[in-house]
């Protein structure tokens, strides 16, 4: 009997009719992927993405140039040379981020004493050229300024937790 | 007359074709001329209106037998240097028997002509108002049957012997068997062992297949008999 | 006008136009297959598939297109030159000529021929060169491992195909498409026929070398098969030509088992939509048939392949085929020969 049920069962192509009945249910399903361009994902505030070098909100700039991030870079993707400026504090003349080396560990944005460097939530900068990913320092600062009010509200978030 | 410049296009790509085969040097541009020779004698059928013909000719020698020597030819790994070693010393011989042939078939040609009365000569003249596939069908299967059988049957030793021949099986090659495969359900395979914090499983094997499954013959002597031989991976 | 349709050179002009008529709406069915593929995999997977181009990503085909023939066609330094560029004209062509004998409607073909169902066997059966010349002229080994696959694949799968068909032709009585259909007046030969038409569709799966019998494809195995160095043009002719015959054979299925253009049972409601559109209709479901296949089974192993060809459907369909001629003989239903 139980060989008769076996036999009917795979002349009648049961199993295969099971998958493509399967199949068909899927096809009403809720898709399971978004729109993208037009819908995005909802990112945690720990997402390492795009540099930036922030300010106080007196505009001077964080960074004391105390090159951490770059010591700690594991790719040796940052370049930093500093000097005194006028009023003898310690600043940046370059700050540069090989964009192509960078494996976005975020060991940079642990390792600064003063929040300046920070990955931010933008995942969004493809270029056309390589040259483009090589940013400097006026680049990071401008990025800087652009996402600050989201930069700032994500350190506040991710504070309890540090 | 178009049926007629159709018919001298064909057969002039076809005799040209022919001779390509022959001529050709490389064998798989032999064997791509001997398709499109299979084409134009095809059309030249399609002209004498034997339609059904032609297309089993196209199905059966292009669609299967050609693409099986293709098949081989492909395959083939020719040393052409190797192969044209003797031409100079076989060149006489050759040649010689080659002519001898040849005016053989010019003294048996030149006398041929055909009967006057040919065409009311033919052992199955066609019937008005039927069509060619149906008159084939009513000649190999009702009237030659006995015949058409029996080519069936030759080919049929003919199969049997090549695979007499080839088969070489040493009972050392292990099997698929879908039908085990698919039979075998979750009870035959599973156990569920209730297992005591701290005291494991007692045996190892208590993963495998209770019930005992017969072990293709020969199996358990490839392991050690023809462990040399390569036909070990699959264990 | 009239008369002048019956002179040489209006008959060849007629053909041509008629050609035309088929070949446009049939490339443009091929272009929207493929996006039609693509968003049904989409919805199977749960995914979207393309949506972005145009409406609903309904230009997807022909941005696909453009960028086709934009780019630069690659001729590999040992390949054979002109069977490479021969072998994906020879494919496409094939997928097309086939179509001379598709009856759309009564009597709505180019070529009502007596043996059509032949010339459709005998064309596609010849599908398997393009594969094969294009496998041996990339000198390439996944090619021409590509090309051995399909080659026996194929010819496997004819010799089933073949009996299923006479098992038609002998309910039928005569090797004419309009006639095949005509015969399905009174029910379509899929109700009585049902496992030849199961086993037709899964044959004309293998012979176009779809999922699950695309071996000779075989991405994760043979990174594409016989066309892994194909670009641009020549590996776009290779593509309208499998998705064209993707369309033939659907096209073939509805002839020969789902009545053609013929309404279900002849219903009144039914018969006041015209042929031409139960024709599209049909083949447009095989052909969803087809993708569905391809989202639901994973590619059979190569003996598999082998063994499901020989020992399961070329006995099943002879013996079917010997049982079906039996019970007409018996019956006395066996048609009449004209």
């Amino acid at each position: 009997m139980a060989f008769l049920d076996r036999t009917a069962r795979s002349l009648l192509l049961g199993e295969l009719a099971g998958g493509m009945a399967l199949t068909l249910k899927y096809i009403f399903k809720r898709k399971a992927t978004i729109n993208y361009p037009y819908e995005k994902g909802p990112i945690s505030p720990r997402f390492k993405g795009e540099h930036a070098l922030r300010r106080y909100p007196n505009g001077e700039e964080r960074c004391i140039a105390c090159k951490l991030c770059e010591a700690v870079c594991p790719a040796q993707a940052i370049t930093i040379e500093a000097e005194p400026r006028e009023d003898g504090s310690r600043r940046t003349t370059r700050y540069d981020i090989d964009m192509t080396k960078c494996i976005y560990c975020g060991l940079c944005e642990e390792a600064c004493p003063v929040d300046a460097i920070v990955e931010g939530p933008n995942f969004e900068f493809a270029t056309e050229t390589r040259e483009e990913l090589l940013y400097n320092k006026d680049r990071l600062l401008a990025n800087g300024d652009r996402w600050e009010p989201e930069l700032a509200r994500r350190l506040e978030l991710d504070a309890p937790y540090r | 007359m178009i049926a007629a410049l159709a018919f001298y296009v064909f057969a002039a790509i076809l005799l040209v074709s022919a001779g390509m085969v022959v001529s050709a040097r490389n064998p798989v541009h032999s064997v791509l001329f001997l398709i499109l020779a299979f084409f134009n004698a095809a059309a030249l059928f399609l002209l004498a209106g034997a339609e059904f013909l032609a297309m089993i000719l196209v199905i059966v020698y292009v669609g299967a037998v050609a693409v099986l020597f293709l098949f081989v030819v492909m395959m083939l790994d020719i040393n052409f240097a190797q192969l044209r070693e003797g031409f100079q010393r076989y060149l006489p011989v050759g040649a010689t028997i080659g002519v001898v042939l040849l005016a053989e078939l010019v003294v048996v040609l030149g006398g041929w002509r055909f009967a006057p009365e040919a065409t009311s000569l033919r052992f199955a003249p066609t019937q008005a108002g039927l069509h060619n596939t149906a008159q084939l069908g009513r000649l190999i299967y009702t009237d030659y049957i006995l015949l058409f059988q029996a080519s069936g049957l030759i080919l049929l030793v003919a199969m049997i012997g090549a695979i007499v021949l080839t088969l070489r099986d040493k009972g050392a090659s292990r099997r698929q068997s879908i039908a085990r495969q698919v039979a075998r359900g979750p009870a035959d395979t599973l156990v569920m062992v209730d297992v005591r914090s701290g005291a494991g499983v007692g045996e190892i094997g208590i993963l495998r297949p209770l019930v005992d499954e017969p072990e293709p013959a020969g199996d358990a002597h490839a392991g050690h008999d023809h462990a040399g031989h390569g036909h070990g991976g699959h264990h | 006008m009239h008369a002048f349709l019956q002179t040489p050179l209006g008959v060849v002009i007629l053909t041509l136009a008629e050609a035309l008529a088929l070949l446009v709406p049939l490339l443009m069915g091929v272009a929207y297959l493929t996006y039609a593929e693509r968003k049904v995999l989409a919805a199977i997977q749960m995914r979207r598939g393309p949506n972005v181009v145009g409406p609903f990503g309904l230009f997807q085909p022909f941005a696909d297109a453009i960028k086709m023939v934009m780019k630069e066609t690659i001729i590999p330094t040992g390949a054979n030159r002109l069977l490479f560029l021969m072998a994906p004209m020879l494919t496409f062509a094939l997928a097309m000529i086939a179509w001379a004998v598709i009856p759309v409607n009564d009597g709505w073909a180019i070529a009502n021929i007596n043996v059509g169902v032949l010339y459709l066997f005998a064309i596609s059966s010849l599908g398997v060169y393009g594969v094969i010349i294009a496998g041996w002229a990339s000198n390439s080994k996944y090619a021409f491992l590509g090309a051995l696959r399909s080659a026996a694949q194929m010819v496997s799968y004819e010799v089933s195909m073949g009996f299923i068909m006479v098992t038609v032709l002998i309910c039928v009585g005569s090797l004419n498409l309009n006639d095949i259909v005509m015969a399905q007046r009174t029910v379509w030969f899929c109700v009585p026929l049902f496992p030849m038409f199961i086993m037709f569709f899964i044959s004309t799966l293998a012979e176009t070398n779809r999922s699950p019998f695309d071996l000779p494809e075989g991405e994760s195995e043979i990174v594409a098969g016989f066309f892994v160095e194909y670009s641009a043009m020549s590996f776009a002719l290779f593509f309208l030509g499998e998705y064209a015959n993707m369309i033939l054979m659907s096209a073939m299925t509805t002839i020969l088992f789902l009545g053609g253009w013929l309404a279900p049972f002849g219903l009144e409601p039914f018969t006041w939509i015209p042929g031409p559109i139960w024709f599209i209709a049909k083949v447009m479901v095989v052909l969803f048939g087809f993708l569905w296949v391809r989202a639901t089974f994973p590619r059979y192993r190569y003996d598999q392949l082998m063994r499901l060809g020989w020992k399961v459907f070329l006995p099943l369909s002879l013996g079917y085929l010997v049982l079906v001629a039996g019970v007409l003989l018996v019956m006395g239903w066996l048609p009449h020969v004209a």
